[in-house]
């Protein structure tokens, strides 16, 4: 058990120095969800106008939720972008040989995309503050939002993990963020579910990241609603995608 | 006149500097047309900053160069038009074919029509890269790509070629077929070639005359053979049967040279003169010192190129 | 001048074939702002309910924006391949040849010119059967087709300059998210006058890009408004203008050959 955790806590640490080394690396993923959040927070804030908009926190902090959980799963994909460059190396497949606990390896490269979404998640909560985003949940409500964060993340790079282990090359990017960005914009994003139309709110309603943003907008708002039932999907997804990079990661194995 | 294969490549105190440090720092050359001149040096030694300057990627800081009889600086485009250059990075598009990349070339450089054609197929065929003239470049190997480089520049029937060290990577297989193709140019159609290289086996096999360049200036130049005969000194390495024979066979070796380095159980010498082999075989019989194996080295542009650019000599000089 | 045409010809050529050949490189830029289109123009259609919103249509009002993000792709395409060249000596290659330095910026140029081509008439196209009304007929769909590729032009141009300044395709891709956040600054998701958060309405109103997507817009929803017009072509002739003075000068430093 005790070597399990030193191989994820040395891969862990191995990445996150990378990572702080290269700026090109660092950059894009905390970059993009902070643009995001300006150009909602600024740019749509009138939305909140619209008639039947009825989140009362303001929507700097309407929007900041659905920011948090997206920079949670990319910060997941481009921790996965990590991996397949590791393959294309010829790093991961060192670590495949040396490495005792195959689980080891997943969750040291777990370790580090917390990490790096942490200090995502610090900046953005920080510009948000100072965008005068209002809080009105509890301690508890406010946790509970960044613990579905820490799920999503976990999600994303699970996910990532999976198509980086079955191809094994950084060509292999797109597949890995395509689905996630669809997944994330198919969602409630700038609007409460019960305002969109037509097929997006078909498929919104069916959406489990729709779960996920809607019961953290109502922790940020002091109003929790299905906050049992996110959970509950953030879980399933969770076992599902390391199912997924399990079977991934014994099939690049395999191929040696 | 300058048009025709009757200028070589002048150079006088040609000086290139970038901030502080003069990557070459004057140099004079002179290459007779239709001359194979090799172009020695360790990396960062002013090679490619030369060629740069010689084929007017980069303007010189000082001094003065003409090649195929125009002036670098000031006439570029009729140097360009009268060279052709394989430079070091094998600068090809992945993604366009042999053929692809050749009609590119030939279109800049106003070839056009029926000649075009024929002539991308004659040099294609030159190349041995006839087969494989509608792949892309990525799937060729190294040889392929340097070959295609030097079709290239040939495309335009240049008098002088400039080659920045065009078998570096390659196996010796393909080393041989380029080498064989710069001979047959230089032999055959009067081409000038100027020629870098970190290989000596190159410069010995293919060059009329060779330069040596370190930290920006020329430190020998010369025929290879006068080369190694002016620096280079023969070695001779013997083992000694027995193993309590190694102090004699030391004090014997001592006469006739400088203790250099051997293999382990052998003692060696540069002998002091030429034609030493003899005198040593017999002062050994006459001394009844009993040697297993005799080997004699000749000198080598490994030898000349140690004695003008590495530490040892400098070394040498401090002590 | 005959010369430097068919030069210019034979580096577009090239630029466009290799481009073509990458799958990777040009399906992006293609299906993404189609995606974003699809989805943008229905989780914000509610947006049309504000009052003062001048369009039924989400998609109408966004559809320009779709061409603001091709003209940024085919922009980074541009960079990334001439940062290779420079990168890899195939630009001193080039150099070598008789080649002047105008037709090869204008031949790379040429080459995001196309590929800003493909995509201005593909994203109207979808967005014509997805059952947008251009107010401006048929000859404003014209004009869009127009100032689309001259927008492609001025940011590719952009592209080259960064190209030749960092000389590497990984410096190219750095700069690319300042490129976006550009547009993400600017009157893309809302008309200036119905942003209500003073900072951003003062930074989208001195973001020359928000002319140009209003321009583009205004010829989809409104009709002819020559003030819109004005404004998008002008500052499209700047950008072009600029960025072209400025890789010119680079080139230049680039390509110091005698």
């Amino acid at each position: 058990m005790k070597s399990r955790f030193d191989v994820a806590i040395a891969l862990a640490y191995r990445q996150t120095t990378v990572l702080l080394k290269n700026p090109s690396i660092f950059l894009p993923p905390m970059l993009f969800p902070l643009m995001n959040l300006l150009a909602f927070a600024g740019g749509l804030s009138r939305l909140r106008h619209v008639p039947g908009f009825d989140f009362h926190g303001g929507y700097t902090a309407f929007t900041f939720v659905f920011v948090l959980l997206q920079s949670a799963a990319f910060g997941g994909v481009f921790a996965g972008f990590g991996i397949a460059r590791d393959f294309e190396r010829g790093f991961a497949k060192r670590l495949l040989v040396s490495a005792p606990h195959r689980g080891g390896i997943l969750m040291g490269y777990a370790l580090a995309s917390l990490v790096r979404w942490a200090m995502i998640a610090i900046v953005l909560t920080i510009v948000g503050l100072l965008a005068g985003m209002q809080i009105g949940g509890s301690g508890i409500d406010i946790f509970g939002l960044y613990a579905l964060g820490v799920i999503f993340n976990l999600v994303g790079l699970l996910w990532a993990a999976g198509v980086a282990t079955r191809f094994r090359s950084v060509q292999a990017a797109p597949l890995m963020q395509t689905p996630v960005f669809i997944v994330l914009f198919l969602s409630p994003v700038y609007v409460p579910l019960h305002l969109l139309q037509g097929w997006i709110h078909a498929v919104a309603r069916l959406n489990p990241f729709t779960f996920l943003v809607e019961a953290g907008r109502g922790l940020i708002e002091g109003r929790p609603t299905q906050v049992a039932t996110a959970f509950g999907v953030a879980a399933a997804l969770l076992v599902v995608a390391s199912v997924w990079a399990r079977t991934g990661l014994a099939r690049a194995e395999r191929a040696g | 006149m300058s048009g025709e294969r009757n200028h070589g490549i002048e150079v006088e105190g040609l000086v290139r500097a970038f901030k502080d440090v003069r990557a070459v720092d004057g140099i004079d050359l002179r290459i007779e047309p239709g001359e194979i001149y090799g172009f020695l040096g360790p990396n960062g030694a002013g090679k490619s900053t030369t060629v740069h300057m010689l084929t007017t990627l980069l303007p010189p800081t000082a001094g003065r160069a003409t090649v195929a009889g125009f002036d670098v600086a000031r006439e570029g485009p009729k140097v360009r038009a009268s060279i052709g250059a394989a430079l070091q990075e094998t600068a090809l598009d992945p993604f366009l074919s042999g053929r692809e990349h050749l009609r590119l070339q030939s279109s800049l450089h106003g070839i056009r029509g029926q000649t075009r054609k024929e002539l991308i197929e004659t040099l294609l065929a030159r190349v041995g890269l006839t087969s494989a003239g509608d792949r892309k470049i990525r799937t060729y190997s190294g040889g392929m790509k340097r070959r295609l480089d030097l079709a290239l520049a040939l495309i335009h029937n240049p008098q002088i070629l400039f080659l920045d060290e065009p078998t570096t990577g390659l196996d010796p297989q393909s080393r041989t077929a380029l080498w064989e193709e710069v001979g047959r140019l230089a032999r055959d159609e009067g081409v000038t070639v100027f020629l870098t290289t970190q290989y000596l086996e190159e410069a010995d096999v293919l060059a009329d005359r060779v330069g040596i360049i370190d930290h920006g200036k020329i430190v020998a130049e010369g025929t290879p053979a006068r080369l190694k005969a002016e620096i280079g000194k023969a070695t001779i390495e013997v083992v000694p049967e027995q193993n309590a024979d190694r102090e004699r066979l030391a004090a014997l070796l001592g006469r006739f040279g400088e203790e250099t380095a051997a293999r382990p159980g052998a003692y060696a010498v540069q002998l002091d003169g030429h034609g030493k082999l003899p005198d040593v075989i017999r002062a050994l019989d006459n001394e009844d010192v009993r040697a297993a194996e005799i080997n004699l080295h000749q000198p080598t542009l490994d030898d000349v190129f140690l004695a003008k650019t590495g530490r040892t000599l400098e070394g040498a000089e401090d002590a | 001048m005959k010369t430097t045409l068919r030069q210019t010809w034979l580096i577009a050529r090239r630029s466009i074939i290799r481009t073509f050949r990458q799958p990777g490189v040009f399906i992006p830029p293609l299906t993404f702002p189609l995606m974003l289109m699809a989805v943008n123009s229905n989780g914000l259609r509610a947006a049309t309910h504000l009052p003062g919103f001048p369009t039924h249509s989400f998609l109408a009002f966004f559809l320009p924006f779709s061409f603001m993000q091709g003209a940024l792709f085919a922009s980074g395409i541009a960079g990334t391949d001439f940062a290779r060249d420079i990168d890899t000596g195939f630009l001193n290659r080039l150099a070598l040849t008789p080649i002047r330095g105008s037709a090869l910026l204008l031949g790379q140029i040429g080459g995001a010119l196309g590929i800003g081509a493909v995509q201005a008439v593909l994203y109207l196209s979808v967005g014509l059967a997805a059952g947008v009304r251009i107010h401006a007929g048929i000859a404003g769909a014209f004009v869009i087709l127009i100032l689309a590729l001259l927008i492609a032009i001025g940011f590719g141009t952009l592209g080259l300059w960064i190209a030749l300044r960092t000389g590497s395709g990984e410096g190219v891709q750095s700069q690319f998210p300042l490129l976006f956040f550009l547009l993400f600054i600017s009157s893309m998701n809302l008309p200036r006058n119905l942003i209500e958060v003073r900072w951003f309405r003062d930074i989208a109103t001195i973001n020359p890009t928000s002319y140009l997507i209003e321009a583009l817009r205004s010829l989809v929803i409104e009709g002819w408004n020559g003030q819109a017009l004005g404004l998008g072509f002008g500052f499209t002739f700047a950008l072009i203008a600029g960025s072209l003075l400025l890789a010119t000068r680079q080139l230049k430093i680039r390509m110091a050959r005698t």
